[in-house]
């Protein structure tokens, strides 16, 4: 069991990264230019109802209590209030999360069903004209900017063959699944080139490895060795640099969120940076980060759990 | 086939390949060079002409990739595009990869603290949605490109730290710094003179591909209004002034994004060409 025990210690390793980015959020949104009282209030506020919205968000304190009191609240469980919503920033959150989780888990299952039939046609037939469409394919896949791949989808899936709505979220659960089907292939199509590259690239070698060839000479068949001893150890690089994208998958959910009109996290992020919305860009970029360092944890311990050779 | 005849296919056909790539990428590279130096020159009409008897025309011969909402001829905004675009791409990667080399070499070679609180930088960074970072720096900043770079040389270093660093890892404990250390070279002579050099070829390569991401993120970011501003010819821009015609005018933003895709497509083969050919020669 000894080879787990960096899932007590590793966390410890977070606190300061986690430190730096909640020092790092809060200088980032101070440093943008506006006011948000007067954005607030409007260009013709009275200087005195500028000062009450100050200080009721506690804005004309020194910017280090306020940091302070932020931690302060933190370690409290609270994240403060929206300045333009005017609701509990947590409470804000909870209603936005449903969209971008949806979105995130929806197209890396869509991404994963795209990449392992395709890499998989490329790694067992190498050299051949189907490895070399895989190849012309995903690297052309890379090139795709989501935000015109959202519209090409749009164009012929909503307005021609009317399949689909063309922005927005829904209310019930099939009205939003049936919203969310171009948004996740947006996003599985460019992250689908990534992982068909990559997986490719480790089917091969693994097909070419000790164990594989090992399998074969013990009379397994070709389809057992690569389904059973190949794909599974091929996989967990694959997932590793999943892991390691997803702070630029969340990038992305930003993108696609602004094209298609979702009511997510990525959009309240870019409505609370222009809005300038302090509460809201603090909370959701810790999020936005802690969900980055737990996805790469879980990704090392499933690496520990796949393979018993890795010690962390 | 004959097995010996195959077998001899089979060693040369990989260093072959990388060439091929390699040179299929450097000719569409080329293409786009020429486009950019050229546009005046090949585009038909004025980017930023306004032909209000013109307006939204489908693609045609007068027009081959149509015209936009103000008339506007969308091959000539193309073509002129290309400069905006292949100049996002070539100094977007600059930066981050003069400033991520130095650093990391300089973590690596001497290490303990310095290392540690670079490294831990490097962490903070990168917990962070890369796009968000860009897009929060670029609040601060001000919308335009010069902002733009800004952001990504604050932020792009980070990935160019980390590889350079690995490598001085390995590098430094080999006998030629010894050597070097025993001549009694600087430090920085032995870093950037002998260390670097030895180190900078998978950083080479990972800056082609990295080319692809700035594209993207220079179109997103104008997409986004943030980025290059109207009436500007940029086919981020153009992408997202399309938007709002989806419905009527396929071709305003389809024909940009192809020019994006291509010109990805054209990085991406030379950054797989040259690290094929790299491993080749191995």
């Amino acid at each position: 069991m000894h080879r787990y025990r960096f899932v007590l210690f590793r966390p410890l390793q977070f606190l300061p990264v986690i430190f730096g980015i909640s020092v790092l959020t809060f200088v980032l949104v101070r440093l943008i230019p506006g006011d948000p009282a007067r954005m607030l209030l409007g260009t013709r506020a009275t200087a005195s109802a500028i000062e009450k919205v100050r200080a009721q968000y506690g804005l004309d304190e020194p910017i280090w209590l306020q940091y302070f009191y932020f931690i302060k609240n933190l370690a409290q469980g609270e994240m403060g209030r929206s300045i333009v919503y005017k609701t509990d920033v947590l409470k804000l959150i909870a209603t936005r999360i449903e969209p971008t989780l949806v979105l995130v888990l929806g197209s890396v299952l869509l991404a994963l069903l795209i990449a392992v039939p395709m890499a998989t046609l490329a790694s067992r037939r190498r050299g051949t004209m189907a490895d070399q469409g895989v190849r012309v394919v995903s690297t052309l896949g890379l090139g795709m900017p989501s935000f015109w791949i959202a519209l090409m989808l749009m164009i012929v899936f909503s307005v021609n063959l009317d399949w689909f709505p063309v922005s927005g979220y829904g209310r019930s659960v099939s009205d939003k699944a049936v919203h969310m089907v171009l948004p996740c292939l947006t996003v599985a199509l460019s992250l689908s080139a990534i992982l068909t590259r990559s997986l490719r690239a480790s089917l091969i070698a693994q097909i070419n490895s000790d164990q594989a060839t090992a399998a074969r000479a013990r009379g397994l068949p070709e389809g057992a060795v690569f389904w059973r001893h190949v794909m599974p150890n091929a996989l967990i690089p694959t997932l590793n640099l999943l892991a390691v994208n997803i702070g630029w998958l969340i990038g992305g959910t930003v993108i696609v969120e602004s094209v298609f009109a979702i009511p997510g996290m990525g959009q309240l992020l870019v409505r609370g940076i222009f809005s300038r919305d302090y509460m809201v860009v603090q909370a959701v970029a810790m999020t936005f980060a802690v969900a980055t360092v737990l996805v790469n944890f879980l990704a090392d311990i499933l690496t520990v759990a796949a393979d018993p050779r890795v010690k962390l | 086939m004959s097995a010996p005849a195959a077998a001899l296919r089979l060693r040369i056909f990989p260093r072959f390949e990388g060439r091929i790539t390699l040179f299929l990428g450097l000719a569409v590279l080329l293409f786009f060079v020429l486009l950019a130096v050229f546009a005046p020159l090949i585009a038909p009409y004025d980017p930023i002409y306004q032909d209000g008897t013109a307006r939204l025309q489908a693609p045609g011969w007068a027009h081959p990739f149509g015209t936009d909402n103000f008339g506007r001829d969308i091959l000539s905004r193309v073509i002129w595009g290309t400069r905006v675009d292949l100049q996002i791409a070539v100094l977007g990667v600059i930066f981050p990869f003069v400033i991520g080399t130095t650093i990391g070499t300089v973590a690596g070679y001497f290490g303990g603290v310095v290392d540690a609180v670079f490294m831990r930088i490097v962490d903070v960074v990168l917990a962070f949605p890369y796009l968000v970072l860009i897009i929060a720096i670029i609040a601060i900043l001000g919308p335009g490109l010069k902002s733009f770079y800004i952001a990504l040389a604050l932020v792009g270093w980070v990935s160019y730290a980390r590889l350079i660093r690995a490598q001085i890892l390995v590098l430094k404990t080999a006998d030629f710094v010894l050597a070097a250390r025993s001549l009694g070279y600087s430090h920085r002579r032995i870093m950037f003179r002998h260390l670097l050099p030895n180190a900078l070829v998978g950083s080479i390569v990972f800056s082609m591909s990295d080319t692809v991401l700035v594209l993207l993120g220079g179109a997103s970011i104008s997409f986004l209004g943030l980025g290059v501003q109207p009436p500007t010819a940029e086919w981020g821009i153009m992408v997202s002034e399309g938007q709002g015609f989806i419905t009527r005018a396929w071709w305003m933003p389809t024909f940009p994004g192809l020019a994006i895709l291509a010109l990805s497509f054209g990085f991406s083969l030379v950054a797989d060409g040259l690290g094929e050919w790299l491993e080749g020669r191995k």
